[in-house]
């Protein structure tokens, strides 16, 4: 113990006689830790962003839509393989899930007195509201009564609102859609523009579209939907219950082995663990790009070293006169380089946060510093510190005494 | 206490070989004070550092303490380095950015440890109690020898090796530090065993040994 600290302040001795050339020296390392540590965090603040919009999504959604078909080796367009009896069987024989919703899209003219719009109009049940997280701002969703009894009412998206009726209230207005006549009795909240927004919706009975436009019939004579989206009780459960569902459909519709699925599924969970396996691997990306400063400020620690130990040549000569083993001189020099690089992984780390913090709090960007970033940085210096005194400390061991004695 | 038979040194040269040291045999007794004298290139220094163990014979053997170190691999040489030689060089070799008591302790780092006050102890020795805490920049000649003798004495080490411990010095630090090394022989019954020039020095040896091209030549008991 006390040989180490003796050799401690040794250490200690050398680097504090040099005091602008150590700090030089670990300037390397100080900013490739910082910039290892900063992009790290921005990447992972990316993917806890993007987690944290599919959460608000709802993350135990699953959706189920129809597959393009192929037929004798040739591809075609969507086909119309889901049915409501899908979509029942689903909710009876596949365990673990909460609700299922099967809606009917289809493309119609809206007319509200002089305006009118072309928009997706979506037949679904009651469930659909709570499956795909939506809430009405004002008015209300259409009732269980109002389903049963197929009644013209619609729950227009608020983009689609503005369209057709500017500022007014659509509330308990009539609104004609293709060949019928609804009444508006809700508006969504608004969602944000995106993909499939709800924003730009019109739903509707799906009793209520069976009579404004034909809802197709397959050959089995099932009740053609365009989607099914169910809601799984624990997320954890989703990889299963979509290998449940998959079989299911499979053998609902009698595929064989060897045929392709005629539908496709998608459930969050899968979708969040592919985009947060994406910016997974550019946080990877990011911060190997940064590992190469850290690397080049290795090198710097390394010709500092050489430079160090060619001036203290005749210093190790006496050491070696003194007694001082070979191992004695490699473990001093290699020690004073990792001390060097792990000061520098230390300095670096806390600026590192520290720009991960204000870059976080002025709202610039997400960032999320974790503490194994930051081991895994100062660490990471420490072992260059190693690597490259490695050689010249065991150069400085290798001298002969009686000729380093010898040197000015 | 120290025996030497038959050691030769040569160093490769080229295509020839150059022998610095032919066949020299000598013992030298504990507590003995010897000096060695020869010209320059008569290899008193090659035997100094043999002695020394800071390097191996070519042929030949070297007792010290009634063991064969010629042999030994570096570590070996090195620990006895550390526990039983202490050097004192012409230039003192002292390191210019530690305090001379700091420079002492340097000495005992490879001996078993640092130990304060026997380090102030043999500073008092020499005389420089009062310079415990200066910087060899900011010492006389004199007195940087003399922290290069506390740096050797502090390991109580069995053999006292000085190579022209006089020559940086002017006359009356010379023999400053003759009186100093002559004293611990007479006090503490040292061995030592210093390489010079200087007839000043050679005097106060029992024993003078003189040196020629790698032989001794002559041999006087004073």
């Amino acid at each position: 113990m006390k040989k180490w600290l003796d050799l401690l302040s040794t250490i200690w001795l050398g680097l504090s006689t040099h005091k602008l050339r150590s700090f030089l020296t670990i300037l390397g390392i100080v900013i490739g830790v910082a910039s290892v540590i900063i992009l790290m965090s921005i990447g992972r603040g990316a993917t806890a962003q993007i987690l944290s919009n599919i959460q608000r999504m709802g993350s135990n959604l699953v959706t189920i839509m129809p597959g393009s078909f192929s037929f004798g080796g040739i591809r075609g367009g969507v086909s119309q393989t889901l049915t409501m009896e899908d979509a029942e069987a689903i909710s009876q024989q596949v365990p673990d899930i909460s609700a299922v919703a099967p809606s009917y899209s289809s493309n119609l003219q809206l007319v509200v007195g002089g305006k009118n719009t072309n928009s997706q109009v979506t037949g679904v049940t009651t469930e659909y509201m709570s499956v795909n997280n939506l809430k009405v701002a004002s008015g209300t969703f259409f009732s269980g009564q109002d389903y049963e009894r197929g009644a013209k009412v619609a729950v227009l998206g608020s983009s689609v609102v503005e369209t057709l009726f500017g500022s007014t209230s659509p509330i308990g207005q009539q609104m004609r859609m293709g060949t019928i006549i609804v009444r508006v009795i809700g508006v969504l909240e608004s969602k944000g523009g995106g993909f499939n927004s709800p924003d730009e919706a019109v739903f509707i009975p799906l009793t209520a579209m069976q009579q404004a436009v034909s809802q197709p019939r397959t050959a089995q004579g099932g009740r053609v939907v365009s989607s099914i989206t169910l809601t799984v009780s624990d997320e954890k459960e989703s990889p299963q219950v979509v290998e449940e569902i998959t079989s299911l459909l499979r053998d609902r519709h009698r595929l064989g082995a060897g045929t392709d699925d005629d539908f496709r599924i998608m459930s969050m969970e899968e979708l969040a663990s592919a985009l947060s396996q994406a910016t997974g691997t550019m946080t990877l990306l990011l911060g190997a790009i940064a590992g190469i400063s850290l690397l080049v400020g290795g090198i710097g620690v390394m010709n500092i070293m050489l430079v160090s130990v060619l001036e203290r040549t005749r210093e190790i000569g006496i050491r070696k006169a003194l007694g001082a083993r070979e191992r004695d001189i490699w473990v001093q020099f290699l020690i004073e380089a990792a001390l060097l690089t792990f000061a520098g992984g230390i300095i670096g780390a806390i600026i590192g946060w520290l720009v991960s913090y204000f870059v976080n709090s002025m709202g610039l960007m997400t960032t999320v510093v974790t503490p194994d970033i930051v081991i895994l940085a100062v660490s990471v210096s420490v072992f260059i510190g190693l690597f490259f005194g490695f050689y010249p400390a065991w150069n400085a061991s290798r001298l002969n005494p009686i000729e380093a004695l010898r040197s000015e | 206490m120290i025996r030497l038979e038959s050691i030769t040194k040569s160093y490769p040269m080229g295509k020839r070989e150059l022998v610095v040291l032919k066949g020299i045999t000598l013992n030298i007794e504990k507590g003995e004070l010897v000096a060695i004298m020869g010209p320059s290139g008569s290899g008193k220094t090659t035997l100094l550092n043999l002695l020394g163990c800071l390097d191996k014979p070519t042929s030949g053997s070297y007792y010290l303490e009634d063991r064969e170190v010629s042999r030994l691999n570096s570590g070996e040489l090195a620990r006895i380095r550390g526990q039983k030689i202490g050097f004192i060089f012409q230039t003192f070799n002292l390191l210019s950015r530690l305090t001379a008591l700091s420079n002492v302790e340097l000495g005992m780092t490879y001996a078993g440890g640092i130990n304060r006050q026997r380090a102030i102890e043999a500073l008092a020795k020499v005389g420089l109690s009062d310079r415990v805490n200066h910087r060899p920049i900011e010492l006389s000649g004199g007195e940087q020898q003399r922290v290069a003798i506390a740096r050797a004495l502090v390991k109580d080490p069995a053999l006292f090796l000085a190579d022209e411990p006089t020559g940086q010095l002017d006359s009356r630090s010379g023999e400053e530090i003759i009186s100093i090394l002559t004293s611990l022989h007479a006090e503490q019954g040292i061995t030592l065993v210093v390489v010079t020039h200087d007839a000043n020095i050679a005097q106060f040896c029992q024993r003078i040994i003189h040196l020629k091209d790698g032989e001794i030549v002559a041999e006087e008991s004073v």
